[in-house]
């Protein structure tokens, strides 16, 4: 049961204990978990930065061989030298994905962008006034609301795509961006409920005070709880702009032009396209699609683990 | 009119967003999928009705059977290896060693990156020739498998990079780790307990109802698995990695069978439904309950 506002609490108050294993193998094991689960980007940005034949070299270095010209010996990593021609390398590698002849990817960018500042604009509002209804009202029917917001987490997105797809179809959105964005202004499960976890912490006293003195639903919700709740709603637009650049499925099954490609589809056309070959080409077209997402974890990523934390406290 | 029921026009207007796109965009699709799911349609012509022929049919479909399978494989070594390893990391990261905050960021982060991203460089990790996995396994004098392109392996190797994304079921055991009281543990030293005794005996129950939520939302997840086979492997080798999800997509848009992806639609919903609850109410005996 959730009641409290779902804070983790600072790893300080805990006591300090006895350990099963050895503070020195602890400290390996932890630099071993971060190796692992850094491993992959981080091998794709040492790739993204190599020359074709570097990349397919075999060999495990981080930075590439570079040599001067042609024929002559590598340059060594401390040469002045060295840096000018990986840096030459870099812009090479990163030009030719982005004024690439297969793939537009700042028209991708530009779709992905636009679906995703309206479909986190359409979720934060809805979920925000829906949570408002389930959590600020009592009325009989609204846990039967709520069961209806948890459930449709659990539906398969397959068991549903070939009726949207037909929905949308009759509804001539397929040749558009729409289905990838309108139904967020519909509200979705985790974000009412997510909100509605939120609101519910917030002193009723404070509504109904203002509801005795005459105060709207609608009063209160602007003038009580959106100032309030301006945290949780920062953490819902944030996920829902992650999912919105993420989704993968959604334009697969819905978009069918190249002029409304999406950045995910984008670049796995990239990559199917290439058959895969200029391994250090596809690696910058991902790094570049996983670049918005890294910046908006660095700027919040408090926000991201608290949400994720409610998602866990909700049996 | 009577309070209660303004309040319950209030409530419905309230909520009527998520009324109207849930009844649109979610009921309609699945009453019109149930239906389609007793007809033959093929997108061309109007959906003639066939009975349960659909249904009929997938008993007899050997690839619907291997998807499923496949499937079932999926979902559960996911969701043990996902739990032994979330357990074992958050653990660790509660050991207040110093650079926990920067390695707790890093196990996040796999969860944000999109998944095609992610997929990709996974698929050049597993590369045969040039991938790094194998380039290491060479150092050591070993010829490492085609990761992905052998029958034997490609499985594998989709649930090895699943114990990649394990970030959210982490953050979860570390709230549940941290909301374990602390006066059971100084018991428990009074009592001269060890390390691993502790872990057993306190831990493990305290944290249980963080982990049978973990196991309940790891086994959902990986019954619905899609994007990642369907970019690492396309189902490939020898259908070795032919999901559910997958074969239904494949049935729909690639076939042009929607009677019968309709009808594969619903035995996966309603096999999500009936395994969510099974392995909820099987963990739910082994969650320790807490006291008032």
């Amino acid at each position: 049961m959730l009641s409290q506002a779902p804070h983790l609490r600072p790893p300080s108050s805990l006591p300090a204990r006895r350990s099963a294993l050895p503070r020195p193998l602890l400290y390996l094991l932890l630099i071993a978990v971060g190796i692992a689960f850094a491993l992959p980007l981080v091998w794709m940005a040492s790739t993204s930065i190599k020359p074709e034949s570097q990349a397919l070299s075999g060999s495990v270095g981080l930075l590439p061989r570079l040599t001067a010209a042609a024929g002559q010996a590598p340059l060594s990593r401390t040469d002045p030298d060295y840096w000018r021609a990986l840096a030459a390398q870099v812009r090479s590698n990163y030009t030719a994905v982005i004024d690439s002849d297969i793939a537009d990817f700042h028209l991708y960018v530009r779709n992905s962008l636009l679906v995703a500042l309206l479909s986190v604009t359409g979720m934060t509002v809805s979920s925000a006034i829906v949570a408002y209804g389930l959590a600020r009202i009592r009325w009989r029917g609204s846990g039967l609301v709520f069961a209806l917001v948890v459930g449709t987490m659990m539906i398969p997105f397959t068991v549903i795509m070939a009726p949207q797809f037909l929905l949308f179809r009759s509804l001539g959105w397929i040749g558009s961006l729409a289905p990838l964005w309108v139904p967020a202004w519909f509200g979705g499960g985790f974000s009412i409920f997510l909100l509605r976890q939120f609101y519910m912490n917030i002193p009723r006293e404070l509504d109904e005070a203002a509801r005795l003195d005459g105060c709207s639903h609608a009063g209160v919700f602007r003038h009580i709880i959106l100032p309030l709740s301006l945290p949780a709603l920062a953490v819902v637009a944030l996920l829902q702009f992650v999912v919105s650049w993420n989704d993968f499925t959604g334009p697969l099954v819905f978009i069918n032009h190249p002029s409304q490609y999406t950045v995910s589809i984008g670049l796995q056309m990239y990559q199917t396209a290439h058959g895969g070959t200029p391994w250090n080409l596809v690696m910058v077209a991902s790094l570049l699609v996983i670049t918005p997402v890294l910046l908006v974890f660095a700027l919040a990523h408090r926000a991201f683990v608290r949400g994720a934390a409610l998602d866990g406290l909700k049996e | 009119m009577t309070p209660a029921r303004r309040n319950i026009l209030s409530g419905l207007l309230w909520t009527s967003p998520f009324l109207i796109g849930f009844a649109v965009f979610l009921l309609a699709p699945l009453c019109m999928s149930l239906y389609v799911s007793f007809t033959n349609y093929s997108l061309l012509e109007p959906p003639v009705s066939v009975g349960l022929d659909n249904y009929e049919a997938m008993a007899h479909d050997p690839l619907f059977w291997k998807s499923v399978r496949n499937t079932a494989i999926y979902a559960a070594a996911c969701a043990m290896f996902g739990m032994t390893v979330s357990v074992l990391v958050a653990v660790l990261l509660e050991q207040r060693l110093r650079g926990s905050a920067l390695v707790r960021a890093l196990v996040f982060l796999p969860t944000l990156i999109p998944v095609v991203s992610a997929s990709i460089g996974w698929m050049w990790l597993y590369n045969a020739q040039h991938g790094l996995f194998n380039a290491v396994l060479g150092l050591a004098g070993i010829r490492g498998p085609d990761w992905l392109g052998d029958a034997r392996t490609a499985m594998l190797s989709l649930v090895l990079m699943s114990a990649w994304m394990v970030g959210s079921y982490v953050v979860i055991c570390t709230a549940a780790l941290r909301g374990v009281p602390a006066a059971l543990y100084e018991a428990a030293d009074l009592d001269g307990m060890g390390p691993l005794a502790r872990f057993r005996n306190i831990t493990l129950p305290m944290i249980s109802p963080a982990l049978a939520f973990n196991a309940v939302m790891s086994i959902i997840w990986g019954l619905q698995v899609f994007a990642v086979p369907l970019i690492m492997t396309r189902g490939g080798p020898d259908n070795a990695t032919t999901v559910l999800s997958m074969y239904i997509y494949s049935a729909a848009f690639s076939y042009g069978r929607m009677g019968y992806a309709s009808a594969l639609g619903w035995f996966q919903l309603l096999a999500t439904m009936v395994l969510a609850a099974a392995a909820w109410l099987v963990l739910k005996r082994f969650v320790h309950e807490r006291g008032a």
